[in-house]
C-alpha cells in the first residue's frame, strides 16, 4: 500500500520540481499545485496509512486511542490545503499584474537576452 | 509595583507627549516635568529601605521555560542612578522648554526624550542581564533620535548615525557576552550573576565574556579608540546633550563597568583592558579638549577624558577606586550637565559657540557667566568644590595602587598629575576664552542674560557642586554610602569624605597640577589664538575618517562584489539553489540511513488504488509535460493528479481531507480558469528551443529526479515504520471529553488549536484583501483586453443571421445547465448549513461549509453571468471576511469572561424540539468565524478575478484596441 503512494508522492515532487524550475509563471503555479499536493500527503502520511479508522470517536465511550488513526496530521493538512489555495489565488493574480505591467509571462519579468 | 510605575511612566508620557500639537510647548513641559518629577519622588520614597541596605524587587515571569523574567531591582547603586536619570532630566525638562524655539517640533522632542528617559531608567533597574540589554539598545535608539532631532540637518544625520552605528554595534558584542555569561553561570538574573563572580572568574570563558562586555561599555561611555562618536553626536540640541552626555547615556557604559564589578574585577585582564582604556581615554580626551574651538565640543572631549578617568578608577581592582569612581560620576554629572546647559545659553543668547568669536561675556551675561565659571573650576578640581574631591581620590589611589607591573604603578601619579594639567588648561580656556577679554563684536546676536527659568538649572547645579564641595560627608555622605553598598556590598571599605587630609602627597600633586594648567594655558595662548583648527600631533588620527571608510568597505566594496558574485535576480537560479542546497540538505541527514537502507518490505498492493494512483502520476507527469504550450490540457491534468489525492485521502480515513482538497479543487479550477484568459498566447514551433536551453533541462531534469526520488523514498521509509507514541492519543482520548466533539479533526481546529487556525484566517483574509487591491488596479496586456475569439464569433453569428440579436447566442449557451444550477443554488445552500452544523462530530466543518457555500455563489456567476447574479443578490465579502474575524476573536475573548485563557471552549448540549440534541459549544461560534472568512475570502478572491472581464470589456468599449493578430 504505501508503496505506490510514496511513488505516487515521487512522481508527483518530481513533476513539480521540474515544472518550477521552469520559466513561464504557469508553469510554476500548476508546479507549486503539484508540489502541494506531494506535501501534504506526505504530511498526511506521517500519520501513518490505517484504512477504516476515521477519527471520530463514540460519543461518551471509552476510547481507545490506537483504535483510530492519527487525527493531528490531518489537522495540518486541511488548514494547509486551504493556505495552498490562497497562495495559489495570490500568486496568480501576482502572475496576471506581472504580465499586464511587463508585457510577459516569463518569471524575471523579461524575455532572456531582451 | 512603584518600580514598574518609574519605567512605565516615562514611556506612557512618551506617547501622550507624541500626540499633543505641535505649538504646545507648555504642555509638553509641564507634562515632561510631571514625569520627570514624579519619577524623583518614587526614588526619593525608596531611600529609606536602599539606604537600609534592602533591595526593592519585582519579578514577573516572562519567558519562563527559558528561566528568564522580567524584573527589576533597586539596589543602593541603581537607586543613585535613578536619581541622577530623573532628577537631572527634570532640569533639562525645564531648561529644554526655554531652549527649544516655537519653530522646533516640540513633541517629537518631548516624546523622544521621555522615552529615553524609560529606557535609561530600564537599563539601571533591571534584574535580569537580558532585559538591561535591551533598554540599552534602547536607548542607543533613542539617542540616535535625539541627536538626529534637526534631521534638515547633514551634521547632525551624520552624528547621529555615526552614534548609532557604534553604540548598537558594541550593544550587540554585548550582548554576546551576556550570554556567554549566562552559559558560564546558569542565570541571567544579576543576583545570581553577581553571586558567582568566583565561578566567572576562573571559568575559561571568562576573557571572550570580558571583552565582548567591555566592548559595549566602552562604545556606549566613548572610551579610546570609539570616543570619536561623542563630539560628533554635540549635533544635537543642547538640552539632549546636557542629559546624555553628561548624566545618561554615556555614563550607561561606566554603569554596566560598576555594576559588573563584583563578577568580573580583580584579574589582570580587568585591569589590563579597562584601566589601559582608560588612561588612554582620560589622556588622550584632556589633552584634545584643550583644542576645541567649539565650546560643545571642548565639553565632549572633557567628558570623554572624565569618563576615561571613571574607567581607569574602575579598572584599578581597589574597592576604594570604586568608591572614588562612583563619587565621580555623581560629580561629573552636575557639573557637566551645568556646564552643558551654560554653554547652551551661551549659544542661544549670542548665536555662536565658537569661542575664537566669543569674548568679554561677563558684563553682558554676569550671572551665567558666573555660574559657567564656577561649574568650570569644579571640572578643573578646584578646592571646595565637588569636582576637587574626587580628583584628590583619584590622585590617592594612583599613589596606593598595586599593578601587575611595579614600573606601572610609579607611572601612574604621573599620568594623573598630566591629566590634572590639562584639565585646568582647558577649564581655564572655556573661563578665558568666553568670559574675559574684549567686549565682544559681531556676534549673530547681541547677547544678553537668558530667561530665569532657564537659568535655573544651572543655579541649582552649581550650587550642588559647592555644597558637595564644602560640605562631602554631611551632604553626599549618606548618598554615596548607599550606592557603594549596592556596589560592593559587605566588601565596602572605608573611606574618609572630607576637604582637608592635611598636607600630604595628592595636594601636592593638586597644587603642581593647577600651576601647570595655568603655565600651560599660558604658554598656549599664542598658539590657540590663531585660531588653527585640529589638535597638534593627533590630528592625522581622527576616528571619524577610520569609521567612514570603514562602512565605505563594507557597504560597497565588499558588498557590491559580493551581490554580483552570489546575487541574481533571477528567479530560476535561485529556485534551483534552493531545491539544490533543500536536496543536499536532506542527504547529508539521511546519509547514513543511505548506507544500510532498512526498509521494509511492501506488503502488498492494492489494485484499485493501484490503477487510481497510476492514472494519478500519469496525470502529473502529463501537467508537467503540457504546462507551457497547452495550459487548459495541464490545469485538467492537475486536477486528475488531484482527484487521486481525494482518493487517497478517502481510502486512508481522512473524509474531512477529501472534502476539503475536493471543494478546493473546485475553486482552484475555476480561479485558474478565470486567470488563462489574461495570459499571452503560446504556440509551439513559434520560439524554438533555444540551444543554450538543451543542457539546463537535462540538469532540471536530474533535480527533478532527485527530489522526487529523495522525498518518494522518505515518504516510504516513514509510513513503513509503526507510530511511535505522539501526542495524538491525547486529542483523540479528549476530543468528547473535553472538547465536545467527536471529530476529532474539527475539534483540533477550532478547540485544541483554535489559537492557530486563528492565525490560518488571518492569513486566509489577508490573502483575500491582498488580492483584492491588486486587482484594483490591474492593467492587462492589451492584446488580451478584446473580447475573446469565442465571443467574438458568437457574435458574428448573431450578426449574420437577421432573425437573432447579438449576445443572443451567448445568453442562450448552456441554458439548460444553467437553469438547474439556478435551482441547485438553495439546496447547496442548504448543504453547507448541513456540513456545518455536523461538522463538529461528522466530517465537515466550517472550512468545509464555506467552501461549499462559495461554490454555491459562484456556480451561479458561472451558470448565469456576473451582471445577472449581481442585479439579483449582493455578496459582501468584505463583510463576511471582517464579521468571521470578530466572531472568531469574541469567541477567544469570550473565554477571558469566564476568567479562562484566550480561545478556551465552552461546551454544553441543547434539547431543541425538532432538531433534537443540538451541540452548542463556543467551539461552533468559533468555527462560525472559520466558515464566515473562508466563503468571505474565497467569493472576494473569484468575483475580484471574474469582474476583470467586465472591467476590460468597458475598458476596450472606450479605447478601441485592434483585434489581435494570429502572429503573437
Amino acid at each position: 500500500m504505501e508503496l505506490i503512494v510514496a511513488l505516487g508522492i515521487g512522481v508527483l515532487v518530481a513533476s513539480g520540481v521540474w515544472l518550477i524550475l521552469r520559466p513561464r509563471t504557469y508553469q510554476v503555479i500548476i508546479g507549486l499545485s503539484l508540489l502541494s499536493y506531494a506535501v501534504n500527503l506526505l504530511i498526511f502520511g506521517m500519520g501513518r496509512l490505517r484504512e477504516n479508522a476515521a477519527p471520530v470517536v463514540e460519543a461518551g465511550a471509552v476510547i481507545d486511542a490506537s483504535q483510530y488513526t492519527d487525527p493531528l496530521p490531518q489537522a495540518l493538512v486541511l488548514t494547509a490545503i486551504v493556505i495552498s489555495f490562497a497562495t495559489t489565488a495570490l500568486f496568480l493574480v501576482v502572475l496576471l499584474a506581472s504580465r499586464g505591467l511587463t508585457g510577459t509571462d516569463h518569471v524575471d519579468g523579461r524575455e532572456p537576452g531582451s | 509595583m512603584l518600580l514598574i510605575l518609574l519605567i512605565a511612566l516615562p514611556f506612557v508620557g512618551s506617547l501622550i507627549a507624541a500626540l499633543l500639537p505641535t505649538n504646545a510647548r507648555n504642555a509638553e513641559a509641564w507634562l515632561a516635568g510631571a514625569i520627570a518629577l514624579s519619577g524623583l519622588l518614587i526614588t526619593a520614597s525608596f531611600f529609606q529601605d536602599v539606604a537600609a541596605g534592602k533591595v526593592a524587587r519585582l519579578a514577573v515571569p516572562w519567558l519562563p521555560m527559558l528561566g528568564v523574567d522580567f524584573s527589576l531591582r533597586m539596589d543602593g547603586f541603581a537607586w543613585l542612578f535613578t536619581a541622577l536619570v530623573t532628577g537631572i532630566g527634570l532640569l533639562v525638562v525645564l531648561y529644554a522648554r526655554y531652549y527649544m524655539s516655537p519653530q522646533d517640533p516640540v513633541p517629537r522632542f518631548f516624546a523622544f526624550l521621555l522615552a529615553f528617559m524609560g529606557s535609561m531608567l530600564g537599563i539601571v533597574l533591571s534584574g535580569n542581564l537580558l532585559q538591561l540589554a535591551f533598554f540599552w539598545e534602547l536607548t542607543s535608539l533613542f539617542s540616535f533620535l535625539l541627536i538626529g532631532y534637526w534631521h534638515h540637518s547633514a551634521v547632525a544625520r551624520d552624528g547621529a548615525r555615526m552614534a548609532l552605528t557604534i553604540t548598537v554595534t558594541g550593544g550587540l558584542a554585548m550582548l554576546a557576552g551576556i550570554l556567554v555569561l549566562g552559559q558560564i553561570t546558569g542565570s541571567y538574573e544579576l543576583d545570581k550573576v553577581l553571586a558567582a563572580g568566583e565561578r566567572i572568574r576562573n571559568h575559561s570563558l571568562y576573557l571572550p565574556a570580558l571583552v565582548l562586555i567591555l566592548l559595549g561599555a566602552f562604545t556606549k561611555s566613548a572610551q579610546f579608540p570609539f570616543h570619536f562618536w561623542l563630539p560628533h553626536a554635540m549635533a544635537a540640541p543642547t538640552p539632549v546633550s546636557a542629559y546624555l552626555h553628561s548624566a545618561t547615556m554615556v555614563k550607561a557604559g561606566v554603569f554596566l563597568l560598576a555594576r559588573l564589578w563584583p563578577a568580573l574585577a580583580g584579574t589582570d585582564a580587568w585591569f589590563w583592558l579597562v584601566s589601559g582604556t582608560g588612561l588612554a581615554t582620560l589622556l588622550l580626551g584632556a589633552y584634545v579638549a584643550i583644542f576645541q574651538h567649539d565650546l560643545k565640543r571642548l565639553l565632549a572631549y572633557s567628558t570623554i577624558s572624565n569618563l576615561g578617568l571613571i574607567t581607569l578608577l574602575l579598572g584599578m581592582n581597589s574597592p576604594l577606586a570604586a568608591v572614588a569612581a562612583i563619587f565621580h560620576i555623581m560629580n561629573h554629572a552636575t557639573f557637566k550637565a551645568s556646564l552643558f546647559m551654560a554653554a547652551g545659553i551661551i549659544d542661544h543668547e549670542s548665536g555662536t559657540r565658537d569661542i575664537r568669536r566669543l569674548s568679554g561675556l561677563r558684563r553682558p551675561m554676569p550671572y551665567t557667566a558666573t555660574l559657567a565659571m564656577v561649574a568650570a573650576t569644579a571640572m578643573a578640581g578646584v578646592p571646595l568644590l565637588n569636582g576637587f574631591i574626587s580628583k584628590e581620590m583619584f590622585f590617592t589611589e594612583t599613589l596606593l595602587v598595586t599593578t601587575p607591573l611595579p614600573w606601572l604603578g610609579s607611572i601612574l601619579p604621573y599620568a594623573a598629575i598630566l591629566y590634572g594639567i590639562f584639565s585646568v588648561t582647558y577649564s581655564l580656556r572655556f573661563i578665558h576664552g568666553t568670559f574675559f577679554g574684549p567686549p565682544p563684536v559681531d556676534l549673530p546676536r547681541q547677547p544678553k542674560e537668558p530667561p530665569h527659568w532657564m537659568r535655573f538649572p544651572v543655579e541649582l547645579l552649581v550650587l550642588l557642586c559647592l555644597v558637595v564641595g564644602i560640605a562631602p560627608g554631611f551632604s553626599v555622605g549618606p548618598l554615596l554610602d548607599v550606592a557603594v553598598l549596592g556596589v560592593l556590598g559587605d566588601a565596602k571599605p572605608a573611606y574618609n569624605l572630607s576637604v582637608w587630609h592635611g598636607f600630604n602627597l595628592p595636594l601636592l600633586m593638586s597644587a603642581i597640577a593647577m600651576a601647570g594648567g595655568v603655565l600651560l594655558y599660558l604658554a598656549l595662548q599664542r598658539y590657540l589664538l590663531t585660531g588653527t583648527e585640529g589638535t597638534p600631533f593627533v590630528r592625522h588620527m581622527a576616528g571619524k575618517r577610520l569609521f567612514e571608510r570603514t562602512l565605505v568597505t563594507l557597504s560597497w566594496r565588499i558588498a557590491r562584489p559580493l551581490e554580483g558574485l552570489l546575487g541574481t535576480r533571477r528567479l530560476q537560479p535561485q529556485l534551483r539553489l534552493l531545491v539544490a542546497v533543500a536536496a543536499a540538505a536532506a542527504l547529508a541527514a539521511g546519509w547514513d540511513w543511505l548506507a544500510a537502507p532498512a526498509l521494509r518490505l511492501p506488503d502488498g498492493l492494492d489494485p484499485t488504488l493501484t490503477i487510481v494512483w497510476l492514472i494519478g502520476m500519469a496525470c502529473a507527469v502529463g501537467a508537467a509535460h503540457q504546462a507551457k504550450f497547452h495550459r487548459l490540457r495541464a490545469l485538467i491534468l492537475m486536477g486528475g493528479a488531484g482527484m487521486t489525492t481525494v482518493i487517497t485521502f478517502v481510502w486512508f480515513s481522512a473524509p474531512d481531507l477529501a472534502l476539503t482538497q475536493m471543494l478546493v479543487e473546485i475553486v482552484t479550477t475555476v480561479l485558474i480558469l478565470l486567470g488563462l484568459r489574461w495570459l499571452p498566447r503560446r504556440i509551439p514551433g513559434i520560439d524554438p528551443l533555444q540551444p543554450l536551453t538543451l543542457p539546463r533541462r537535462l540538469s532540471d531534469l536530474t533535480i527533478a529526479l532527485g527530489a522526487g526520488t529523495g522525498v518518494g523514498l522518505m515518504a516510504y521509509a516513514v509510513m513503513r515504520r509503526p507510530l511511535p507514541d505522539t501526542i495524538s492519543h491525547y486529542f483523540t482520548e479528549r476530543a468528547y471529553s473535553e472538547g465536545g466533539g467527536t471529530n476529532v479533526v474539527n475539534v483540533i481546529l477550532v478547540d485544541f488549536r483554535g489559537f492557530d487556525t486563528l492565525g490560518e484566517i488571518t492569513v486566509l483574509g489577508i490573502v483575500a484583501l491582498t488580492v483584492y487591491a491588486l486587482l484594483r488596479r490591474f492593467r492587462p496586456a492589451p492584446e488580451s483586453i478584446a473580447i475573446p475569439e469565442q465571443q467574438r464569433v458568437q457574435n458574428a453569428y448573431d450578426s449574420a443571421r437577421p432573425d437573432r440579436q447579438p449576445g443572443l447566442t451567448l445568453a442562450e449557451y448552456m441554458l439548460v445547465p444553467g437553469v438547474l444550477m439556478r435551482l441547485l443554488f438553495p439546496f447547496m445552500l442548504a448543504l453547507a448549513l448541513y456540513l456545518f452544523l455536523r461538522g463538529h462530530n461528522l466530517p465537515g466543518g466550517g472550512f468545509v461549509a464555506g467552501l461549499t457555500m462559495a461554490i454555491a455563489f459562484i456556480v451561479q456567476y458561472m451558470a448565469n453571468g456576473t451582471r445577472w447574479v449581481e442585479s439579483r443578490i449582493r455578496l459582501h465579502p468584505l463583510r463576511w471576511i471582517g464579521l468571521g474575524l470578530v466572531f472568531a476573536l469574541l469567541t477567544g475573548i469570550g473565554a477571558w469572561l469566564a476568567a479562562h485563557p484566550f480561545l478556551t471552549s465552552h461546551t454544553r448540549y441543547l434539547e431543541l424540539p425538532v432538531l433534537g440534541k443540538v451541540p452548542l459549544a463556543s467551539a461552533l461560534f468559533f468555527d462560525l468565524g472559520v466558515f464566515s472568512l473562508v466563503v468571505g475570502a474565497t467569493a472576494l478572491i473569484l468575483i475580484a478575478l471574474a469582474h476583470q472581464s467586465l472591467r476590460s470589456a468597458l475598458v476596450a468599449a472606450r479605447t478601441p484596441v485592434s483585434p489581435p493578430s494570429k502572429e503573437d
